[in-house]
């Protein structure tokens, strides 16, 4: 393949890839709000198309047509770029999950990643670092107390979640012997998932990943009974948007992080020893990886009502003194783990 | 020019241009912004490089790390009311000097090192090659950057608690 | 010939992302109205003007944990290669890791003893039946 074909070829994938991530972003809110609704008794969204299927698009459309509202005391352009930063980070890390395995298609070998980089997990790790800077200038741009509190709050918390985050990674490496993702699932073949393994680390890791997100019970920077929005309290129309869809994006991603990591990617036990064919053995894989995705999804939204937020002492509580030092505590087991079993 | 020399001259630009705006920026905020820039343009030269671990703890330890050190920092000192500084120039000759001196020193090292250059392609990944050098021959310094990053973390924290009292 | 490596196609698809964040926020500022007010410009404070500079002090326990992270972030980073490799070495490679987490574990225990890992705790004062009964007196003595 020449280069031109070649960079056609990716590009085509990464826009396949981009509109199915808008998609279950989307739907993603959708689904939230269902689920909400169920647990508190109501009916949730259930107007726009058959049974409100059609309200995520309403929901984009009715922001991106609403006045944009700066504060004089803002700094403009940190103000506008801080949305975008979310979003990107949020979106660029799409480029390393590997959906599935390679699938033969019009005679190409597809992998199905954007791009099978040899240090994906440490390209996601350093985006996650990113991430950061989105909220720290959203909340220090806007000129508002609330969102400098916000921001602050949010900055210090996820570079707290951050560390125990890496150290349960290096436990997983040690197992796997890769940074690559796809390597890393191809580890966990047959039932030696990471969350049989080494459980401790997938606790570590779901609820550093809780944290990252700024998932409920961790949504500090934007506790609403005492700093109304946080670090978006300024924002409004598009670059409201922007941060809403950054956080589902980013809350799909650890699930699909997770998902990879722990719960074995596309692996479903045993499938290669039944004898199917190999299109629908992939098909079949890829079925299993959304449904471990859709999985993770729903336990993120389920936790949310299941769990008050914790007081900001407890928060960091918990990331330095129970999270950091039990993944600590994780590495050591893995390691004695292989000198063990010689895994 | 090749496609990969324009790729590098657009790191290159955007390291250096970036930098400038460093140097240059009356807010401090700005300045770390723009310093954000110049930790991804050194990240993608050493992409560049073949350096792929060197070009990740780059962006994890000086963009994530750092740099929020920095804007913390920027952000909990009391004494600035405004974020707006004033940079005047003082002492430009000797400034200039120094400068020139080390920018001299630089380009000569540069010109006369015999560059060792390796006959073997670039391996596809640096990193299990980084671990085994670390293991096997400099074991020795792994350790001691333990130490080192164990005397830092004592030093720090014991700075930042007496400024508290 | 040039090969595109799975770096580049990273590159591409960052370009990617800002060239459609760029076109969405043309997008938006195409179609949104724009019809800005005293009132709406003010930062918002419950309804009130803003008082002081937005820009307010914190506390310094925010940049020793800033502090804290840096160092245990660049041990996370040395510890990814050792991870790496660590099948090849066997217990020669346990003993050198165990070593660099014990450090790592004491500077730990050292900021947990002194107190740095500590944030400041809300202590409510429940109230308590004799106190109310005690100040509605002190108040109708007032009277």
């Amino acid at each position: 393949m020449s280069l031109l074909e070649t960079v056609i070829f990716a590009v085509i994938k990464m826009l396949v890839i981009v509109v199915v991530m808008f998609l279950t972003v989307a739907y993603s809110v959708y689904f939230e709000r269902k689920i909400s609704a169920w647990a508190q008794n109501r009916m949730g969204p259930n107007r726009v198309g058959y049974r409100g299927l059609l309200q995520p698009f309403a929901d984009v459309f009715k922001l991106l047509v609403k006045e944009d509202i700066v504060p004089d005391a803002a700094h403009k352009p940190l103000h506008t770029l801080a949305p975008f930063i979310a979003l990107f980070v949020a979106f660029a890390t799409y480029a390393v999950v590997p959906f599935g395995p390679s699938i033969n298609l019009f005679g190409y070998d597809v992998k199905l990643v954007v791009a099978d980089v040899n240090i994906g997990i440490l390209y996601v790790l350093a985006l996650t670092s990113l991430g950061v800077y989105g909220i720290t200038f959203a909340g220090w741009s806007s000129g508002s107390k609330y969102s400098l509190m916000g921001g602050i709050r949010s900055s210090a918390q996820m570079i707290s979640y951050e560390v125990s985050m890496g150290f349960s990674i290096a436990g997983v490496l040690l197992l796997s012997e890769s940074l690559r993702p796809i390597e890393i699932v191809n580890a966990q073949y047959g039932w030696m998932w990471n969350a049989v393994l080494q459980p401790i680390g997938f606790i570590t890791f779901v609820v550093s990943a809780f944290a990252e997100t700024n998932r409920l019970p961790f949504d500090l920077p934007e506790a609403e009974p005492e700093l109304v929005g946080g670090y978006h309290t300024e924002y409004s129309s598009f670059k409201f948007a922007a941060f809403f869809l950054a956080e589902y994006a980013n809350m799909i991603i650890a699930s699909c992080l997770i998902v990879t990591l722990y719960l074995g990617g596309w692996q479903i036990p045993y499938i290669d020893k039944l004898g199917l064919g190999e299109t629908l053995t992939v098909i079949l894989q890829v079925g299993a990886f959304i449904f471990k995705v859709v999985f993770m999804l729903f336990f993120f939204i389920w936790v949310r009502w299941s769990i008050p937020r914790f007081r900001y002492d407890q928060l960091m509580n918990i990331g330095w003194k129970v999270m950091f030092p039990l993944s600590l505590v994780n590495i050591l087991w893995v390691a004695v783990l292989i000198m063990i079993f010689n895994l | 020019m090749e496609f990969y020399d324009i790729i590098f001259y657009l790191f290159a630009l955007i390291t250096i241009g970036s930098a400038f705006v460093v140097v240059t920026s009356r807010n401090i905020v700005y300045a770390a912004f723009s310093l954000l820039f110049t930790f991804f343009g050194v990240a993608g030269i050493y992409v560049l490089l073949g350096a792929d671990f060197l070009a990740i703890v780059q962006i994890m330890v000086y963009v994530g790390g750092i740099l929020i050190l920095l804007l913390f920092g920027v952000m909990l000192t009391n004494k600035i009311t405004s974020v707006e500084i004033r940079t005047g120039t003082v002492h430009l000759l000797p400034a200039a000097i120094g400068i020139g001196i080390l920018f001299g020193a630089i380009i000569s090292v540069m010109l006369w090192t015999n560059w060792n250059i390796s006959p073997e392609p670039i391996p596809p990944s640096t990193t299990a090659n980084i671990g085994r050098e670390l293991i096997t021959n400099y074991v020795l310094i792994f350790e001691l950057l333990g130490m080192l990053l164990l005397i830092a973390l004592i030093g720090a924290a014991s700075i930042a608690r007496r400024d508290k009292e | 010939m040039v090969m595109l490596t799975e770096f580049g196609k990273i590159l591409i698809f960052i370009i990617l992302a800002i060239v459609f964040v760029v076109i969405t926020l043309f997008l938006n500022k195409l179609i949104r109205p724009n019809r800005p007010t005293y009132e709406k410009k003010k930062v918002y404070e419950c309804g009130e003007n803003p008082e002081g500079s937005p820009w307010v002090k914190f506390n310094i326990r925010f940049y020793v944990v800033a502090l804290i992270f840096l160092i245990f972030d660049v041990e996370v980073v040395l510890l990814f290669p050792w991870a790496l490799t660590y099948k090849e070495f066997g217990v020669y490679g346990f003993v050198v890791g165990i070593i660099f987490l014990l450090i790592l574990a004491l500077g730990m225990a050292y900021e947990w003893r002194k107190g740095d890992l500590e944030w400041a705790r809300p202590e409510p004062k429940p109230p308590i039946l004799d106190d109310l009964l005690n100040s509605n007196k002190s108040e109708e003595r007032k009277k």
